[in-house]
């Protein structure tokens, strides 16, 4: 009990101390994990939109696969980025192994399926109401697509930050990938698993709070806009 | 584009006939009443020939000149707004059939003026009452400027002075030589709107008289029982 006070008291001097090494292990993971979750956006939103309102063979099969890859294990995904990544693999002459680009393209794996596949539902959901209504109008698939997920912004934003959770807190991936180098690839999961198995449990547990305000302070935003764009907009 | 020609139209869902070899031409001039009873098929065959539902048997053919482009609109029983302004939603509208940035903006202004709504033109449609909505729907269809529109249930969901309100806009639209087509299970408005009446019971169309005679002297039996059924007041 009383080392974890000590700990805490510990951790509260390194987050308000603004450490260096602190910061720079917390500004390198929402360097990777932010990148991610954009180029996962940029890829998984349209996808989802365009699953959501076209109709094509093999479309029920694609939406299983992607609701099971949901729930990707991220060590999995490191595995996969790294044999693809590594020397003798595929990608290897790129020589991004071990940089935050690798770790970049895991994370953007790891979280594609979850935007993709949870936008798909909600546009679907709004493609149900809105389908007549803009036929009427004129609007093929395309522009159906675009106006939903304009339509959809706000749930939409929630997606997107699921995602970044799902990022910012795993470590298998990055830790496989990155190498959990010092000063290079070391984030704030990795560092905190490193130095919780070194004994070093201020350090860890500062990290451990500054996560989870992060991810808390996130998603508290994103509740509050999409509750005041809810009721300005209806 | 008129007249549109419908022979031996038919409409079945899993094996259910909704729509049973209908043939009809709907021409300038008169306003058009479908009328029947709840599960008639009035909205399908609305449907069918807007080209919102494509029909099992027969054919659905606009005779007219320019039948190529779509200069027909439609107002739905529930109106489907965009998570935008009002004018936003007008100019949608506009913005799909290729009118430009700056005429949009013009259009849908006096559009929303002629409604009655200049006052809540920047407004979220979405937070507007059940009775601006509809009136916000009507105008949406009114700056297409369409040769013919299509009005399912319009008022159904509306209360006595908003039901008075579309009424008039109709009428409106009406005057600027649109060809009104209707659904309605109001008998009152069927006078008040009407020109013809088109009965339709169980899927087929039964009766097809100017609006006096509908009311005088129905040809058929359900017709008959039709407005006997209804209650005189309304």
């Amino acid at each position: 009990m009383n080392e974890i006070a000590v700990a805490l008291g510990e951790a509260g001097r390194l987050i308000f101390g603004l450490d260096a090494k602190l910061a720079e292990i917390v500004l390198l993971s929402l360097r990777v994990s932010l990148t991610a979750v954009l180029l996962a956006s940029v890829l998984g939103l349209p996808l989802g939109a365009a699953i959501g309102v076209g109709r094509f063979p093999g479309r029920q099969a694609l939406i299983v696969a992607l609701n099971a890859l949901m729930g990707l294990p991220p060590v999995v995904v490191g595995l996969l980025v790294y044999l693809l990544l590594s020397r003798a693999g595929p990608l290897g002459q790129f020589g991004i192994l071990f940089t935050p680009a690798a770790m970049v393209a895991a994370q953007t794996i790891l979280i594609l399926p979850i935007v993709a596949a949870l936008s798909r539902q909600v546009i679907e959901d709004a493609w149900q109401e809105y389908r007549e209504q803009l036929q009427s109008l004129g609007a093929g698939p395309i522009t159906s697509a675009l106006t939903l997920l304009w339509d959809t912004r706000f749930s939409l934003v929630t997606i997107v930050l699921a995602g970044f959770g799902r990022a910012a807190a795993e470590v298998g991936a990055v830790m496989i990938v990155g190498g959990n180098i010092d000063g290079v690839t070391r984030v704030m999961t990795t560092a905190i698993a490193l130095e919780s198995s070194k004994g070093d449990l201020p350090l860890a547990l500062g990290l451990g709070i500054i996560l989870l305000s992060l991810v808390l302070g996130l998603n508290a935003a994103a509740y509050w806009v999409k509750e005041a764009a809810q009721r300005r907009y209806g | 584009m008129l007249p549109l020609v419908l022979e031996q139209v038919t409409f079945a869902v899993n094996g259910r006939l909704i729509i049973d070899r209908v043939s009809m031409e709907v021409g300038e001039g008169p306003r058009t009443i479908i009328l029947g009873p709840n599960g008639a098929g009035k909205s399908v065959l609305m449907r069918l020939c807007h080209g919102l539902l494509k029909p099992s048997g027969g054919s659905i053919v606009w005779r007219g000149t320019n039948g190529g482009r779509r200069r027909q609109a439609m107002v739905f029983q529930r109106p489907v707004m965009l998570r935008r302004s009002a004018l936003a939603n007008v100019a949608y509208g506009l913005k799909l059939t290729g009118v430009a940035p700056r005429e949009r903006e013009l259009r849908a202004r006096d559009v929303l003026e002629a409604v009655g709504l200049a006052s809540v033109a920047d407004r979220p449609a979405r937070v507007l009452s059940g009775g601006e909505q509809q009136k916000l729907a009507l105008a949406r269809a009114w700056a297409l400027g369409p040769e013919v529109l299509f009005l399912d249930e319009p008022t159904a969901n509306l209360d006595p002075g908003a039901t008075r309100d579309v009424e008039t806009i109709v009428g409106q639209i009406r005057a600027g030589g649109t060809k009104i087509v209707m659904t309605t299970h109001s008998l009152g408005q069927a006078k008040r709107l009407g020109d013809e009446i088109l009965f339709l019971n169980q899927g087929r169309l039964v009766e097809r008289s100017p609006v006096d005679r509908f009311f005088a002297k129905p040809t058929s039996a359900e017709a008959d029982a039709f407005i006997r059924g209804e209650v005189p007041w309304d």
